[in-house]
């Protein structure tokens, strides 16, 4: 029983933070620029894809590729919104609901061409794999690893948000965008910068988590129900939020996958339509 | 004491520790043309809020003709006659000015709902919103959109909207705002000929504009009722001065 | 400010009271359909299809070309039409048209008790929740496989003659009149909403819904009811699909399967009522000649499209047309 418990509670830490890695991105730019980017996916997926390849077509060692994965999705990013995404902020929801759905539309058949259609399979090196022993109960090392890599992103993200001066800025363009305008912020130099973080964290949360999430042409279409659940459920433009609701979502989702797989995923969909009801802007989103 | 058209009795609202209606009396009599005056930030706006039900208070009662209406919902006060018209031009941009006041006039009489017969077979709707159009001027552009008239045009279609809800109590948010003075006379004319059973208030800044209208001026600072009464009265109250113009108060 | 003279007010009245009356080029897409079935025999089944989706499509229209919701999860209402005809006609109940009211039904009632539920929200928490709700049912389905087939498919279906008399057959032809009838039925019912009253203060909702509230219009009473009348539309979508298939998949409840009804949409233009009318045919034919060239650069060309669409030709088709209208008035 108690075993079960650990052994969920392992695991479910190990998806939320996968889990978190990919949406923290969205839900500040979200909250920052007002943007419904059903396409966020399709950077978690390109960060997966470009890991494998480097990892199993060029030999590139495991942090290098993870480095490459997400710096790859960072610049991606940044003429898609440059040059695209921004016309359409603050303007029509189903406008850029369209507009993303489009990019994720491509992005499947341009997944295909590039890769094929088969799932793409990650190894972690060996530094990383096997179990490790704690007490009399083994735990496995990658998993570990990636709660570890969670932590310490979470710590870091915080820490730039509160912290630095650039963080001051997001968190004052995320309060009040024609405040934060007035007081000389440079706005659009901001949303190219977070949005490529944020893009960046999804590429690298993609590569950490090709085995929990895999890479296959359709990722973007098939987990966008996750990210953006974690969102909602966490509150727009916030760092917090997203963690919180990651680990609710990720921990529930292992728990119930287990204890009753007969229904699947369909709890967390149940859970995601109390909350948004009980509070439709999130657990830590502004009314 | 008659029924008032309108009442407010302690009315107040605050958020967090900005309050923005502290404790408000105030009575609008029937066939009132009375004003709401006060320097920017006073809560007038949010005093018109509040009684229509955009805004739920803190405390205090809000009373229509008598009846208690501090619980209903902002659409059930307009039913019983109580009706706004927006500081920003609230109107339907892409639909033609006639089926912007017919959708105020099916609503009155509860045709709106009605999935059968077409719009256009109701008749009676479709013209006494063209009277209505044509008694304000705007008949001739009946059909175009109204993010095609001029913006004081939009500002008349707004209170066409208003009248064809057949209103009882009119409350008017700066009817004339964002109009140049070159187009606001027509405004002013109009409510000028507002029927006479209708009590009207009209939050206003433009001060010719107040007193050639208003039989009753009520000065809003900061939340609170500073003085009432006439419009000479208001004109010579020194403390309405101090408000405005704030000179003995700073130096 | 003089009176406007009789006659110009006679004009604009009368301009304004018969926009509901049908116009001759209403009549074409029917005339199409009904040249179809006697010029091109080989290609009723894709016929069927197309009247099929046309309903689906409409029914997105209603509810979010017209009622301004927008919505990822019309699936949710169309698969729960489809398998509930599926599960019917293959559990002993193989009468079509019985078999679709009760999928209309059902479907009509999700969307009510859905509705009821996820309406009370508005903007991004209300689309989120429209995905919950199909992707609810997608598990639901899924994991029900002793109903539904699951992963595989609802197969077995039975499904009997219309009347008695006309078998659904490789031939399609039972098909595409039972569709074409079935959507003639729909639009007819549509159109009849769209210009009534009802249907009006649906397009001021679109537009301003705070104004909405301030003529004491019931908002949430009527996005609730033109919500379940797009359900009931998507579930008799989804039944018309499973009974001249006579299978029920997955895909039926997928957000690929929203999506490509809100491309659909936008490709012939929203709430005006014919957009489905054109932007079905033109991508289900489209897919069907490509998908036999190359199943894989259809998503790639389908996507772009529907980006150049948002960037450059909001409208849609119609929208163009609208706006060349104008221009050749001048």
């Amino acid at each position: 029983m108690i075993s079960a418990i650990v052994s969920i509670g392992f695991h479910g830490l190990a998806f939320a933070m996968v889990l978190y890695l990919i949406s923290v991105g969205l839900s500040v730019t979200m909250g920052l620029m007002g943007f419904v980017n059903l396409a966020h996916g399709v950077f978690a997926m390109l960060g997966g894809y470009v890991m494998t390849s480097l990892m199993t077509r060029y030999g590139v060692p495991f942090l290098g590729a993870l480095a490459l994965a997400a710096i790859a999705s960072a610049l991606v990013s940044i003429p898609l919104e440059r040059f695209l995404y921004r016309r359409f902020y603050g303007g029509e929801e189903l406008d850029q609901v369209l507009l993303t759905m489009g990019l994720v539309f491509m992005s499947v058949a341009a997944a295909t061409f590039l890769w094929g259609p088969l799932t793409q399979h990650m190894q972690p090196p060996p530094w990383l794999s096997g179990q490790f022993a704690l007490g009399d109960r083994s735990f496995p090392v990658y998993r570990s690893f990636l709660i570890l890599c969670g932590a310490v992103l979470v710590t870091m993200l915080w820490l730039g948000l509160e912290r630095t001066r650039f963080g001051a800025q997001v968190r004052a363009a995320v309060d009040n965008l024609r405040m934060a305008q007035a007081v000389g912020i440079n706005t659009s130099r901001l949303f190219m910068i977070t949005f490529a973080l944020g893009s960046g964290l999804a590429g690298l949360g993609g590569g950490l988590g090709a085995d929990l999430l895999s890479i296959s042409p359709s990722y973007a279409l098939q987990y966008l129900v996750y990210f953006i659940v974690v969102v909602a459920v966490g509150g727009l433009g916030s760092i917090r939020g997203p963690f919180v609701a990651a680990l609710l979502i990720g921990i529930a989702d292992t728990a119930f996958k287990y204890l009753l797989p007969e229904l699947g995923a369909f709890f967390i969909y149940a859970l995601t339509m109390a909350l948004l009801l009980w509070r439709p802007q999130g657990l830590f989103g502004r009314a | 004491m008659s029924k008032a058209a309108l009442e407010t009795r302690g009315l107040s609202k605050s958020f967090g520790a900005l309050t923005v209606a502290n404790g408000i009396d105030f009575r609008l009599e029937s066939g009132a043309r009375h004003a709401l005056i006060g320097p920017n930030g006073a809560g007038k706006t949010s005093f018109v809020n509040l009684v229509t039900g955009a805004l739920t208070p803190s405390g205090g009662t809000i009373h229509l003709g008598g009846m208690n209406i501090t619980g209903l919902a902002q659409s059930a006060r307009v039913k019983h006659g109580l009706v706004r018209t927006f500081q920003i031009s609230a109107l339907f941009q892409r639909l033609c000015v006639l089926e912007n006041v017919a959708l105020a006039i099916a609503e009155r009489d509860g045709l709106a709902g009605g999935l059968l017969r077409p719009a256009g077979r109701h008749r009676r709707v479709i013209e006494e919103a063209y009277h209505l159009l044509d008694s304000l001027g705007l008949a001739d552009q009946a059909l175009a959109p109204v993010n095609s008239l001029a913006y004081g045009r939009q500002r008349l279609v707004e209170i066409a909207v208003a009248l064809g809800l057949g209103p009882k109590v009119l409350l008017l948010d700066e009817p004339a705002a964002g109009v140049p003075s070159s187009e606001s006379g027509v405004i002013v004319s109009v409510v000028e000929r507002l029927p006479a059973d209708v009590a009207v208030l009209i939050i206003e800044h433009d001060m010719g504009l107040v007193f050639r209208l208003a039989r009753t001026i009520t000065v809003l600072v900061q939340g609170s009722v500073l003085v009432e009464g006439p419009p000479a009265a208001i004109a010579a109250d020194q403390r309405v001065r101090d408000v405005y113009l704030g000179e003995r108060k700073h130096r | 400010m003089a009176d406007a003279s009789p006659t110009a007010k006679a004009v604009v009245i009368n301009s304004f009271a018969t926009r509901h009356r049908f116009r001759l080029v209403e009549a074409l897409p029917w005339l199409v359909a009904l040249a179809g079935y006697f010029l091109l025999p080989g290609y009723l089944s894709l016929g069927s299809q197309i009247f099929a989706t046309i309903l689906f499509v409409l029914s997105a229209d209603l509810v979010l070309g017209y009622a301004g919701i927008v919505t990822l999860g019309q699936a949710a209402f169309f698969g729960t039409g489809a398998y509930t005809a599926g599960i019917l006609a293959a559990n002993g109940w193989g009468e079509p048209i019985s078999g679709l009211l009760a999928a209309s039904l059902m479907a009509a009632a999700v969307g009510f008790l859905s509705g009821l539920i996820i309406l009370r929200t508005t903007g991004l928490a209300l689309l989120i929740q429209t995905l919950v709700v199909a992707a609810m049912l997608y598990e639901a389905a899924n994991k029900a496989g002793r109903w539904t087939g699951g992963d595989d498919g609802l197969q077995g279906m039975d499904v009997w003659p219309i009347f008695g008399r006309y078998p659904f057959d490789m031939f399609g032809r039972a098909a595409y009149v039972y569709c074409l009838a079935v959507l003639f039925l729909g639009w007819l019912i549509a159109r009849c909403i769209v210009h009534s009253p009802f249907g009006r203060s649906l397009t001021g909702m679109r537009e301003n819904t705070a104004r909405m509230h301030a003529i004491g219009a019931p908002v949430g009473r009527r996005r609730l009811v033109i919500y379940t009348i797009s359900a009931a539309f998507a579930g008799a979508s989804g039944a018309l699909i499973a009974q001249t298939t006579s299978f029920v998949g997955l895909t039926s409840l997928s957000l690929e399967r929203s999506g490509n009804a809100l491309i659909m949409l936008i490709i012939g233009g929203l709430g005006r009522l014919y957009g489905a009318f054109i932007g079905v045919p033109l991508f289900m034919i489209a897919q069907d000649r490509f998908s036999a060239i190359d199943p894989v650069y259809w998503y790639f060309w389908i996507g772009l499209l529907m980006v150049l669409i948002v960037v450059f030709a909001c409208g849609g088709v119609l929208g163009l047309l609208e706006q060349a209208q104008k221009r050749f008035r001048r």
